[in-house]
Parts: structure tokens; C-alpha cells; sequence
């Protein structure tokens, strides 16, 4: 079990650091001289220059990718050139909208999505079974972004059941600030329950067959006890995997979600400072949401040996 | 061979869309970029079937150009992904050793984006244009083309009959070409399916957010994006680009599963 946390802690540490590497190269892709971009045109060029020494963009590449790890390491991402703010500090009051919205929809998506799968499977080629798939590819196919709009049109504007607009911090006022979150937790629950439940059924039919199954049935043992105790924890480890794959997915593609919803967010941070050209808070989010993606993925490989015993043999 | 109602319904809509894409290439019943502010927002009707929009311009025109627009995107990101994607994936798979090593660091780093996020990235710095959706797409999925071509090589790569080919005396890029590269056409060809329908929807979503082809050509994203303000007056606005997007991703994913069913005989998901 210690030998299978550190080779998961040793993949994952490689990984980010080559992650963080391709932000930072990525971002010196951009043409353009940044101290200018932060200057503006009618800076003089000794200006440009000064800040070019005081920004270190006059040392070489790597040097200056060793001295920004460094300084992103101690939480320091630099500053917005849009407006001077300090990007660490602006990242994680983003990610307090950002956060609940994305594991409220997961969460939801999930708690629909296993029962569901799994009854499916159970009753396999059923009317309920093939009923259950057909909803499931669906709402799978939905883009996010039209059944938000949807949503909106139908419980926003015509039913007047929630705010169209209007973000309140949870810190002021967190019943306002719960409706304002409703419609895109829900609008990202059923999507990605699409996806969830096709998996957890197939897993389940799979389970279903092997012989351990048949032979707990044979001991006498009662069917709900079968599928909670022997079919569950088995046809849920696969799940697992699968729902730290989606909460990755949705942060990435938060952005659209975000803009539905005039929500503050991560996402629309990294939209508008993409307009901005705010090269600083570009890295900053990218490199942000890909840290929370490997450490969640992380997260679930170290959970996985719960449900799976056997990872942790090899 | 049983009827999958799969097969059938999944091609259907993307036969449709392809239909409507080949139509404006030809004829559309009006000029999509026309505007003409005496007759905004009209709903549909004889002569503007799906009304008009913000600018008085012909929402089913438009629409039909948007279809030009996400299939031929969709079909050369596709291209890109998947030409990277065997690229990295035979080299990894068949070269293993170092080669394999570096090009799996590489992929997996490109795997720590989520989704969309690296093609908005590239999109940052490339900016917004038709091909820079292409190659930042391309981009973002080949690593996952690149996982199962390796994932196929490696378990093809020592079977027998690859043996066999080797001890005639066959080179190695031969070998490649001629035993294993066919193996791998049957889960491509699954992929690329369902891949279709994802960069359907991703290119959507950048043009939706205003990332991707430049006004005032009409694109699905950016007609959902410039019909939010009129939801309540026009919610043809609204619906009508969601339900081609979602037409197109329902259509990949059926077709997809019918493939799956028919190319691989293993029982899966």
C-alpha cells in the first residue's frame, strides 16, 4: 500500500512539472514583448528596458522558467497587467465561485448516476434498461451551454423561479448566492450523469457475470445484499475513475458554463484575460486548473485500492 | 446482420447535417450576412422559416453556413488529431524503449489539460481564426488518438503473426505498414466517430465564448452567443443553432456505439 501511494505521488510530481513547464513556453510563444504589452507603445526604451531587468525577461529562457517556478511554488503568480492585482489571490477568490458549482454538479451527477447505471445492468435488455441508456446518450449529447440557455429561457424568464443574472458572494448572502448556482449545478449534473451512468452500467454488467457473483447468489445470499456488498464496490471503482476525469473536464470547459450564467468564475477570468491579452493571469488559470485536474486525479487513484484491492498487488 | 437502431438513427443526422452543409455550398434561401434592421427579430414565417435575428438576417440561412463552417472545422481537426495522433501513437507503441518514454511524458502532460482548456490556450496566443481552432483542437486531442494507436500496437506487436513477419526477412517499416497499422484502423475509426461530435461541440463552445471564426460569418456558437439578449422576444434564436449542435453530438455518439458494436466484438460499454 506505501509502495503504491509514492509510485502514485511520484507520477503525479513529473507530471505537473512538465504541465507548469508547457504554460510557461507556451506563453513565451506569444509574439510580442511583454514589457511593452505592459508598458504600451509610447514607453521609452529605457523604460522598456528597466522593466525588462526588473521583470527578468533579460536572463535566458530557462533561467527565468527555474526563477517563476520558484516563485510560484512560494504561491506568487504575478500580476495582472490589465489592472496591477495580484494573480494568486485573485485566482482563489475565482475559484470560490468556481468550486461549488463544479463539485455540487458532480456530486449530484454521480448520486443519479450509480443507482441508475446499476439498476440497468441488473435488469440488463429491459424495457427500463434500454429506457435508462436511451435518456443517459441524450443527455450526454446535450452541448452544456443550450440546455443552460434552455433552462434559463424556461425557469429563469418564463416560470421566474430563479435570478437570469446577478452573483452574490455566498460570504453576503448564500441563499441568494445557492439560486444563482441551482440552474448551472443542475444544468451540469444531468450532462455529465450521461456519461456516469452509461459507465456504471457498464461496469455493473460486467461484475454481473463473474463467478463470485453467481456463487454469493447460490449461498442464498438475499439480492440487495448481493448488489450493495459483492456488485457495488467492484463496479464502482471504474466509476471513480471516471468522475475525476469529469470534474477535470468541467473545469475545463467551465468558461462557456460560467458566460451562460454571468457567473465570476475561474473560467470566465481566463475568457476575458484571454481578450485582455493578460498574459500573467492566462498562466496563472491554466496552470491553476491543470494543478487541481492532476491532484484530483491523484486523489482518485489513492481512493481507488477502497474499492479495488487488487491495485495496490501489483 | 440484425437492424441497429443506432446505426440508422445516428447516421441519419449526421447525413442531415452533411445535407444541409452540401445545400448552402450551393443555395441558401437568403443572404446570411444581409442585414436589414426593418425586419429584426421577425418570427418564423412563408419567407423566413426560422424567422430573423437581432439584424434582420435570415436565421435558416445562417444556420445552413454555420453548418458549412462546424463540418468542414470538425472534419479537419479530426484530420489533424488523428494524423498526430498515429504519428505518436506507432512510434510510442511499436519503437517502445526511450522513444516510447518521452513521447508518454509528452502525452500525458498534454492529457493534465482538461477538455478545452489547452485549446483555449493556444487559442490565447495564436488568436481567434478558423485554422486556429483547427491546430489548437487537433492539438488537444491527439494525445488521446495517440493512447489507443499505442494501446493497439503494443498488444498487436507480439502476436505471432508479427513474429512471422520479421523472421521472413520483411523490414521493420514493412512489418509496420503492412501487419500491424491495420489493426488499428477498426478503434480509429470508433474514435474518430465520437471525435467529430466532441469537436463539434468544443469548436461551439470557443465560438460561443467569441474565440473561434470572426464575425460576421455565422457559426452555431456565435449565434447561440448573440441570441442570449433575446431569449424572451426570439427564442428560435436560441434553439435552433443548440438543436444542430446537439443533432451533430447525438448523431457521433450513436454512430459511434454502432461501430463499437460492429468493429469490436468484445462486449463494451
Amino acid at each position: 500500500m506505501a509502495g503504491y501511494v509514492l509510485r502514485r505521488l511520484l507520477v503525479a510530481l513529473p507530471t505537473l512539472l512538465l504541465a507548469a513547464a508547457s504554460v510557461f513556453f507556451l506563453m513565451r510563444l506569444v509574439p510580442g514583448d511583454p514589457a511593452l504589452l505592459i508598458l504600451g507603445d509610447a514607453a521609452t526604451p529605457e523604460a522598456v528596458a528597466d522593466l525588462r531587468a526588473a521583470l527578468g525577461l533579460d536572463r535566458p529562457l530557462p533561467v527565468q522558467f527555474l526563477l517563476w517556478l520558484e516563485r510560484v511554488a512560494a504561491g506568487d503568480f504575478g500580476r495582472s497587467i490589465t489592472n496591477g492585482e495580484a494573480v494568486g489571490p485573485l485566482l482563489l477568490d475565482r475559484f470560490a465561485v468556481t468550486a461549488p458549482v463544479v463539485l455540487a454538479a458532480v456530486g449530484a451527477a454521480a448520486l443519479l448516476a450509480v443507482p441508475f447505471g446499476m439498476l440497468a445492468a441488473w435488469k440488463q435488455d429491459s424495457l427500463a434498461d434500454v429506457a435508462t441508456v436511451t435518456v443517459a446518450t441524450l443527455l450526454l449529447s446535450m452541448p452544456s451551454f443550450w440546455l443552460g440557455l434552455i433552462l434559463l429561457l424556461v425557469f429563469g424568464l418564463w416560470l421566474g423561479w430563479v435570478p437570469v443574472v446577478g452573483w452574490v458572494p455566498f460570504a453576503e448572502d448564500p441563499w441568494r448566492a445557492l439560486h444563482a448556482i441551482l440552474l448551472p449545478v443542475v444544468t451540469l449534473a444531468l450532462v455529465e450523469a450521461g456519461v456516469l451512468i452509461r459507465m456504471a452500467r457498464a461496469s455493473t454488467v460486467e461484475v454481473l457475470r463473474l463467478d463470485y457473483v453467481a456463487h454469493a447468489r447460490a449461498k442464498g445470499v438475499p439480492e440487495g445484499r448481493v448488489l450493495a456488498r459483492h456488485v457495488f464496490p467492484n463496479a464502482f471503482a471504474p466509476t471513480l475513475t471516471l468522475i475525476g476525469l469529469v470534474l477535470g473536464n468541467l473545469l475545463g470547459g467551465i468558461a462557456v458554463m460560467e458566460t451562460v450564467f454571468t457567473l465570476p468564475g475561474l473560467g470566465r477570468l481566463l475568457v476575458d484575460a484571454i481578450f485582455a491579452r493578460d498574459y500573467p493571469v492566462i498562466q496563472g488559470v491554466m496552470l491553476f486548473i491543470a494543478a487541481i485536474y492532476v491532484l484530483v486525479n491523484l486523489a482518485v487513484d489513492l481512493l481507488y485500492p477502497v474499492f479495488d484491492p487488487r491495485v495496490t498487488a501489483d | 446482420m440484425r437492424l441497429r437502431p443506432n446505426l440508422v438513427i445516428g447516421g441519419t443526422l449526421l447525413g442531415f447535417v452533411l445535407a444541409v452543409a452540401a445545400a448552402a455550398l450551393v443555395w441558401t434561401p437568403h443572404d446570411p450576412v444581409r442585414t436589414n434592421l426593418r425586419r429584426r427579430l421577425r418570427p418564423p414565417s412563408a419567407e423566413y422559416w426560422l424567422g430573423t435575428d437581432e439584424f434582420g438576417r435570415d436565421v435558416l440561412s445562417r444556420l445552413m453556413t454555420g453548418a458549412v463552417t462546424s463540418v468542414t472545422v470538425a472534419a479537419a481537426t479530426v484530420v489533424v488529431a488523428l494524423l498526430l495522433g498515429l504519428a505518436i501513437g506507432l512510434a510510442g507503441g511499436y519503437l517502445r524503449g526511450w522513444v516510447d518514454r518521452v513521447l508518454g511524458a509528452l502525452n500525458d502532460t498534454l492529457l493534465a489539460f482538461p477538455g478545452i482548456l489547452l485549446a483555449l490556450g493556444l487559442l490565447a496566443v495564436m488568436g481567434p481564426s478558423r485554422w486556429g481552432i483547427v491546430l489548437a483542437l487537433g492539438l488537444a486531442y491527439a494525445p488521446t488518438v495517440a493512447r489507443v494507436v499505442r494501446g493497439t500496437v503494443l498488444s498487436i506487436r507480439e502476436r505471432e503473426f508479427v513474429e512471422a513477419s520479421r523472421a521472413l526477412g520483411n523490414s521493420e517499416a514493412y512489418t509496420l505498414l503492412r501487419h500491424v497499422v491495420p489493426h488499428t484502423v477498426a478503434p480509429v475509426t470508433v474514435l474518430a466517430t465520437s471525435l467529430f461530435g466532441w469537436v463539434i461541440l468544443s469548436e461551439s463552445a470557443l465560438n460561443f465564448l467569441g474565440l473561434g471564426v470572426p464575425p460576421p460569418a455565422a457559426t452555431w456558437g456565435n449565434m447561440l452567443a448573440s441570441a442570449r439578449p433575446f431569449m424572451l422576444e426570439a427564442p428560435m434564436l436560441s434553439i435552433a443553432p443548440g438543436a444542430m449542435i446537439a443533432a451533430c453530438l447525438l448523431g457521433a455518439n450513436l454512430l459511434g456505439d454502432a461501430l463499437r458494436d460492429i468493429l469490436d466484438p468484445r462486449d463494451g460499454a
